[in-house]
Formats: structure tokens, C-alpha cells, sequence
């Protein structure tokens, strides 16, 4: 190809080619966690438009706020145990999508249904599975009259349900495309060996799969932990708040309550919890490159 | 092919139960006679739910608003993506790493950490309440979706394409658009089905930003539906279905394109 001229010209376009989208990135998500940054340091009641320098007096009363640590429990016990659960059906599935059996195609499909339906309207839905007098669940279970989404300790793991039933797919397709990248001489080789089947998931399967689990706990985890959508239709946080997560407390706080400098400092919390938790993850999935 | 034992065959209707009971009790619901919910079957199906949500309410506006919001998104964020995943893609440039990483990290952002800056922007600039304005902060998750997708076609594509065009005499953003924008059709169709379906269940913004009942989309009207007297059930089950039905027909039908789409640009980084 030509000389240094080409390159420069290169470059040049390749910023030009970059720069729309660069922009765009910084005004809707770089500027807006900064400001929020900036608000969260403010007394700042919308309707009143009183808005004040207060220095980190919203921090120091969200230390103090037990219903900022209630909120922070339930996100945290939602998302622990929710990604769990999720990772733990969606191996087998993708184990069994991997397999050939007829009806595969089907199966393949239809684990696509919850992914693409809206998770307000999962939530409608099962917020009428859960019907406590005419729903599909308490039709199933005759004599039971339990008030699901109404009762403290029921409603959270109800949410845990949907959101298990709505991503379970995601999840499985990640995994599956780590499974579809695993060789298949490893098991032939075995299966002369004589290595049973749970054999060979042991020592093959699951440590090949590793990077993959990795980072499909990364990606849910991050997302599990900002729910907002399912609770909010499910029980806006309710019974007693016992399903109020970061999100829906500082959604309330800012629409609700008009409290700009606080609903702020809650937003900015949220952000700072997911950015620990991406690094914790970042770690262990590089310490996993380095050990290959 | 072998033959599927007993166990396979029982996991096969467990998750399949699991993952469609649901939504087939949804669509019963909604064809069940709205006087008889209380009953433990019903006695005839009826459309009767679905011509109260279709006529009775304004739902088609609302369905109408939401294609607006997810097709202005998925236009504007596919232009500028392809563009720069091209670059990102094909072009030596300093920062490269960075944005992808800065991509990945917006695209992780919990959408509440930017609620209210943007609702004092939007609300400055006078496109607060405007599905327009709400097309813009769908850029957070959107553009990042764009970019991971469509760099990965894009490298996908022969290097060599790129320089023979070069060769022949084409500037970079010729040989993009003349030559490896076509040839990046499928992939540009993927990330649109991908942003389209993105855009269309977005909830918390959309639930901020727009206070006009006539501006909804499909997810808040859905969630704010009749709380006037009794849960209208049967109604809230057919406008479910009408809300669904177009995209589950899109996800089975393009089901492999969104397989790839969804799992580019996380296993191959």
C-alpha cells in the first residue's frame, strides 16, 4: 500500500468514522453520572426549586438511612440468589440444546419466548399467576390460599421467580456457546477410557466452561442487581418494603418525593455497588486468562 | 441421531412446561369470558378482551408510540454504530481498546444511576414528555449493544476486502460505504431485530420521562393499566398478548440471527 500520507489519512477518518458515536456516549451516560455526582452533593427539592450546596450531608444520612441498607440487603439477596439459580438450570438446559434429539429446534425456540417478551408484561403475567384467589399457582395447589406477592416473606422470591423464568435463556445460550466451543476429541478420547458420562462433565466439561460461567455471572449479576421493572409492576417494593430494591428506593425518592440531592446520592450508591461488583468479577475472569 | 432416553425426553417437557405454561395460561386468560375468571374453566373462548383493549382503549396509539421510539432508536444508533464499528473494526487508530471497554462499561450502567440528570437535561432542552427526547437516553443501552455486535461482523469480513478497495483507489469511507457496508447486511439486520427488541420492553425511562397518558409506550401503559376498579385481567392478558405476539413471531423466526447477535460479543472478545 502507499506512504505515511495514506495512514494519517487513515487515522484521520477513523476519528471522524469513531466521533458521532463517542459523542453521543459521553452525553448520555459520561455527563450524566458526573452530574449526578454533582446533584448528589445538593439539597435539591424539585417542586420548591430550593437547591443548595450541602458538601456530603446526603452520603452521611444514606449511612445512617436503615431503610438505604434494607434496600441494599434485598438487592443484594435477589441478585445472589437469583444468578444462582439461573446458572444452576440454565447448565443443564444448554447441555440439553446442545445435545441432537428430535424436537431440538423447538426447544431452542421457545426458551427464546420469555427472553423476548417485555419484563413489565412477564411481570403482569405472573402477577396473575400468583392471583392469590383465581391464579394459575394457588388453582394447582388446592387448599393453598397464600397471598404471594402480599406476603413479606413470599413477595421477594416471587420476583426471584420471574426474573429466574425471563433470563434463564440468556444464560443457557451463553453457556451453550461455550459448550459448542469444546472440542468433541476430548470426549472421544475419554470415552475410550472408559470415563463415565458425569466423569466426563467433571473433569472436561466444567473446566473448559469456565471462562464461559464466568462471564455469564458477570453479565447477570450487573444486571440482576439494578432490578427495577419486575418489581415495580410486582409490588412497587411492597409488602412493608420488603422488596424494595436500590433502584425502586431511588426511583421513589427522585419521582415520587421530588428529592433530587438525596435520590441522587442514592443513584450514585447504585452505580458505585455495580462498579465494586464489576471489578470483583473482572478480577477473578482475568486471574482465569492468566491461569490458561 | 440417537434416540432420546427417558431422561432426556422428561428435562425436554420440563423446561418447555416451564418456559411456555405461562405464556399459554396468558393467551387462555385472554380468550376467557370476563365473567367467569372466577371459575376453574372456562365455558366458551371469546375475543371480547381483545376488541375492548383494541376499540375501548387507546391502545393502538400506544403500540404506535412505541414503534416510533424503537424504530427512531434502532435508526440513529445503527448509523452512527456502523460507522464506528467499521472504524473499530478495520482502522488503526489510537483509543480503540478504550472505547469498546467505555462501550461495555455504559452498557453495565444501572439505568437509575442517570435518571435524574437526564430527566434536568431532557427537561431543559424541552424534550422531556416527547418520544423523541426518549429516543436519546436509549442511546445508554442501545449504542454499546451496536457497537459490540457490528465490530464483531465487521472483523468477521476479509481484511483483504478492505485493501483491495484501498488498492483501487477508494478513500477509508468509501471502502465503507461501497464495499463492506453492503457486505454487512445480515449483520446489520441481527443488531437492529436486537436494538428494536431492546428499545421496545425499555421501561424506567420511558416511565420517568413521559407523563402524557396519549405519549406512552407499550411497557408503561402496560404496567399503569386500570387500576380504576378491579384488575381487568382478561384486558391486561389480550393487551399483553398483542404487545408479545409480534415479537416472539420476530424471535422465532430470526432465531439463530439473534443467537449470534446475543452471544458475539461476549465469547469473542
Amino acid at each position: 500500500m502507499s506512504g505515511g500520507g495514506s495512514l494519517e489519512r487513515e487515522r484521520r477518518q477513523a476519528y471522524l468514522l469513531v466521533a458521532p458515536a463517542v459523542v453521543v456516549l459521553a452525553g448520555v451516560a459520561l455527563y450524566p453520572i458526573l452530574a449526578a455526582v454533582w446533584l448528589s452533593l445538593h439539597r435539591f427539592i424539585l417542586v420548591f426549586g430550593e437547591r443548595r450546596f450541602t458538601g456530603l450531608d446526603n452520603y452521611a444520612f444514606l449511612l445512617s438511612d436503615a431503610r438505604f441498607w434494607s434496600a441494599l440487603g434485598n438487592t443484594a439477596y435477589f441478585t445472589l440468589v437469583a444468578v444462582t439459580v439461573e446458572l444452576l438450570l440454565a447448565v443443564p438446559l444448554a447441555l440439553l440444546l446442545n445435545r441432537a434429539f428430535p424436537g431440538r429446534g423447538l426447544l431452542r425456540a421457545s426458551v427464546l419466548v420469555p427472553w423476548a417478551i417485555p419484563t413489565v408484561v412477564s411481570a403482569r403475567l405472573w402477577a396473575w399467576m400468583f392471583n392469590p384467589e383465581y391464579g394459575l399457582i394457588n388453582r394447582m395447589l388446592p387448599g393453598s390460599d397464600i397471598n404471594w406477592l402480599g406476603a413479606p416473606g413470599y413477595a421477594l422470591h416471587a420476583a426471584i421467580l420471574v426474573d429466574v423464568w425471563k433470563t434463564t435463556p440468556f444464560v443457557a445460550l451463553l453457556v451453550l456457546a461455550g459448550l459448542q466451543g469444546i472440542g468433541e476429541d476430548l470426549y472421544k478420547a475419554a470415552r475410550v477410557d472408559g470415563a463415565s458420562n458425569w466423569r466426563m462433565f467433571r473433569s472436561i466439561t466444567l473446566p473448559l466452561l469456565k471462562p464461559a460461567l464466568l462471564l455469564a455471572l458477570l453479565f447477570r449479576s450487573l444486571d440482576a442487581f439494578r432490578v427495577f421493572d419486575a418489581i415495580y409492576v410486582l409490588t412497587e417494593g411492597g409488602p412493608a418494603n420488603t422488596t424494595e430494591t436500590l433502584s425502586i428506593y431511588a426511583y421513589k425518592t427522585l419521582m415520587r418525593s421530588g428529592d433530587f440531592g438525596y435520590g441522587s446520592a442514592l443513584s450514585v450508591a447504585t452505580f458505585l455497588c455495580v462498579v465494586v461488583l464489576a471489578a470483583v468479577w473482572l478480577r477473578l475472569l482475568g486471574r482465569e486468562e492468566g491461569a490458561r | 441421531m440417537k434416540r432420546p432416553g427417558l431422561g432426556t425426553a422428561l428435562a425436554v417437557v420440563a423446561f418447555l412446561t416451564f418456559f411456555l405454561g405461562p405464556f399459554f395460561w396468558q393467551v387462555l386468560t385472554s380468550l376467557w369470558p370476563d365473567g367467569e375468571l372466577t371459575r376453574p374453566w372456562p365455558s366458551h373462548l371469546t375475543v371480547d378482551s381483545y376488541v375492548s383493549v383494541l376499540w375501548g382503549r387507546p391502545f393502538l396509539r400506544v403500540v404506535a408510540n412505541s414503534l416510533l421510539v424503537a424504530a427512531l432508536t434502532t435508526g440513529f444508533c445503527l448509523t452512527m454504530g456502523a460507522a464506528a464499528a467499521f472504524a473499530l473494526a478495520k482502522l488503526e487508530f489510537r483509543g480503540k481498546g478504550l472505547l469498546l471497554s467505555a462501550a461495555l462499561a455504559v452498557s453495565m450502567f444501572p439505568p437509575i444511576a442517570t435518571v435524574s440528570p437526564l430527566y434536568l437535561i431532557l427537561r431543559a432542552v424541552g424534550l422531556r414528555d416527547s418520544l423523541i427526547g426518549l429516543a436519546l437516553p436509549y442511546a445508554t443501552f442501545a449504542l454499546p449493544l451496536t457497537l459490540w455486535v457490528l465490530t464483531s461482523f465487521f472483523r468477521q469480513l476479509p481484511d483483504e476486502l478492505y485493501r483491495a478497495a484501498r488498492v483501487d483507489g477508494c478513500t477509508p469511507f468509501q471502502a465503507f460505504r461501497r464495499v463492506l457496508l453492503p457486505l454487512a447486511a445480515p449483520g446489520l439486520a441481527t443488531t437492529a431485530i436486537l436494538v428494536f427488541i431492546f428499545a421496545w420492553n425499555e421501561f424506567l425511562y420511558a416511565l420517568t420521562f413521559l407523563s402524557t397518558p396519549e405519549k406512552r409506550t407499550v411497557p408503561v401503559a402496560i404496567s399503569l393499566f386500570a387500576s380504576e376498579y378491579r384488575e381487568p385481567w382478561g384486558e391486561i392478558a389480550a393487551a399483553s398478548v398483542v404487545a408479545t405476539l409480534p415479537l416472539v413471531v420476530l424471535t422465532v423466526l430470526f432465531q439463530r440471527r439473534i443467537v449470534s447477535g446475543l452471544t458475539a460479543g461476549a465469547v469473542k472478545e
